[in-house]
């Protein structure tokens, strides 16, 4: 049974809009078995970190990513996930394109028997996606575009799951 | 050998993707980066920083001490920011 859950597993990379809410329903509807599910929904902010001046309204984003690479590197975070933690199943979707202000950018959801698993591989999730998949995202502000610079604390985040085994 | 560019590196070489053939003695990413920064002012422009350049041997991610023979495609980017 086990194996056959696995084959659901997906990445989806797409440059549609999607809407969390209903991926959520999608993703418990097909594990009544499990009894935890977390998921994490990251969403395009309104003002910038990056752009000059600090805080600027940005009116829109357009991320750039690697086709092929991207779902590759998604399918071997949840492969290494499972290998970490006892998950049912696990899903990733990421966005591409142009984006504008509230849409949704990435979803990440788990399931498993239990909370402790579902949360530390979501979280796991995210932040090994946060500097292995090849995405970059680049503001329009009323000063023009600028590319999102990577940020340390992300770094340190991913590293910090490389001597930790659940 | 494809080379593939993406993002900053992108804009700053001015093309997506090229085909090059690189001499023998080119064997490491970080050889590669300096048989590239000399194509044109833009390639040097995109290389300028070698710390804020990475590297993917199709399509996995490999420090710039390594070998790029016998691949495919050799992508550069900045470092990734999606999520």
């Amino acid at each position: 049974m086990t194996t056959a859950d696995q084959m659901n597993w997906s990445v989806r990379v797409h440059a549609e809009r999607f809407d969390p809410g209903a991926e959520l329903n999608a993703f418990t509807a097909r594990n009544p078995n499990a009894g935890a599910i977390a998921s994490f929904v990251g969403q395009m902010r309104d003002f910038s970190r990056d752009s000059a001046p600090s805080g600027a309204p940005i009116s829109s984003m357009t991320l750039e990513y690697y086709p092929g690479m991207a779902e590759k590197q998604l399918s071997a975070l949840l492969t290494e996930a499972r290998e970490r933690w006892p998950l049912d199943d696990a899903s990733v979707i990421h966005r591409f394109g142009t984006l504008t202000p509230s849409e949704p950018i990435v979803f990440v959801a788990t399931a498993s028997a239990h909370r402790d698993a579902a949360f530390s591989a979501c979280e796991f999730v995210m932040d090994w996606l946060k500097t292995k998949a090849p995405f970059w995202k680049k503001e329009t502000t009323d000063a023009g575009g600028t590319w999102v610079a990577a940020h340390d604390g992300d770094t340190m985040r991913a590293a910090k799951w490389r001597n930790t085994k659940s | 050998m494809t080379i593939l560019y993406f993002a900053w590196i992108r804009e700053r070489v001015g093309i997506s993707e090229e085909t090059v053939s690189p001499p023998g003695n080119v064997t490491t990413i970080a050889q590669l980066i300096d048989w590239l920064a000399a194509r044109s002012p833009g390639h040097a422009a995109a290389f300028k920083d070698r710390a804020r350049v990475k590297a993917a041997k199709d399509q996995e991610h490999v420090p710039h001490d390594s070998s790029f023979l016998g691949a495919k495609e050799v992508a550069f980017f900045p470092p990734v920011t999606g999520g």
